[in-house]
């Protein structure tokens, strides 16, 4: 009997594996990176050159967002409206990381489409890119208020993303806080 | 039949030897063309050969030696730093996996979230073997001159006129 369940049952498996397969998207790669301390770093600011930016600047006690941007990508211009919209609403600090961009680009970019940023650091060479593990931007990360990573996003936000994956976890982070 | 055993033959050698073209030869790095080559031949090999190694995150199935992209440049530099400072391979390696996870790696590393995926191919071969040997067996255990399946649809008597 068993020998003619064994086929359909081996075949029944594979093509779970397969759907599941299906669904998944390869160019999400999960970040070794979620719940440890955030890499050090410290760069100049795009507004403000001669003034630095750290990680010690981000670990306020509250959790912040620190989001890697650049004008050439397009992702990032899709989600700046929602970035403009959160930063507005209060709801959270963001920072920003300037990934190998150019500094007369990126200033006419905040310029025109609003500057979400509480401040922006300047990664022209993208060494601090790489300690952080970027490999696309847009991406997002969530640091809680001791400066440890607790999830990162990759691609754009927008109202949906926000609603499912970033309220949550924060209003987490807060009651955690608390 | 014959013919088809040639042409078989013949594309199976094509493509041993084609595999075997992109393999040996001799990797020129075109997207290193900013950097001046590592004097000592030693770093110049290890790096020649991390970068291969590396899988680019960008567009996935290139390694970090083959891709444009801005990323990987900065990688290869990473890398090309760390050997110039004393980093081992093996360092460098943790530094990138640190960072980016097993996936960076073409050569996933031998730990219990990858025996399944190191095992398997031995697993399926010796799971095909076994279906192999024990259909060979069965058929063994059989008589030779175990013609029924054929006699049931006989073909048609050679001698019937057409």
């Amino acid at each position: 009997m068993w020998r003619y369940l064994a086929v359909p049952a081996l075949f029944i498996v594979l093509l779970a594996f397969f759907l599941v397969g299906l669904f998944r998207d390869p160019t999400l790669v999960p970040s070794p990176l979620i719940n440890q301390p955030a890499p050090q770093f410290e760069l100049p600011q795009l507004l403000e050159p001669q003034r630095t930016l750290a990680l010690s600047d981000l670990a306020t006690g509250e959790p912040v967002l620190l989001n890697v941007w650049a004008t050439w990508c397009v992702g990032c211009r899709q989600e700046h409206g929602m970035l403009v919209d959160i930063a507005r609403s209060g709801e959270i600090p963001i920072f920003g990381l300037n990934w190998k961009d150019d500094r007369v680009a990126a200033l006419r970019w905040l310029e025109r489409l609003g500057d979400p940023y509480v401040a922006v650091a300047v990664d022209e060479d993208g060494r601090v890119a790489i300690d952080w593990g970027v490999y696309g931007s847009p991406e997002t990360f969530l640091l809680d208020g001791a400066g440890i990573i607790r999830f990162k996003h990759i691609g754009p936000i927008d109202q949906l993303v926000w609603e499912r994956e970033f309220r949550p976890r924060i209003a987490q982070l807060r009651q955690g806080e608390s | 039949m014959s013919l088809r055993v040639i042409v078989t033959a013949l594309m199976l050698l094509g493509l041993v030897l084609h595999a075997g073209q992109g393999w040996a030869a001799p990797h020129t790095p075109l997207t290193v063309e900013a950097l001046s080559p590592l004097e000592d031949p030693d770093q110049r090999a290890r790096y020649e050969r991390l970068i291969r190694e590396i899988r680019c995150l960008v567009c996935q199935n290139e390694p970090i030696a083959d891709s444009n992209a801005p990323l990987a440049r900065d990688l290869r530099r990473e890398i090309r730093e760390r050997i110039e400072g004393g980093s081992t391979d093996r360092e460098i390696i943790e530094f990138l996996t640190a960072r980016y996870g097993d996936f960076v790696l073409y050569r996933p590393p031998f730990s219990p979230r990858t025996w399944l995926l190191w095992f398997a191919p031995g697993l399926l071969l010796l799971g095909g073997g076994w279906v192999f040997w024990r259909v060979l067996s069965s058929r063994a255990d059989k008589p030779l001159d175990d013609e029924d399946e054929w006699s049931e649809d006989p073909e048609p008597a050679e001698d019937t006129p057409r």
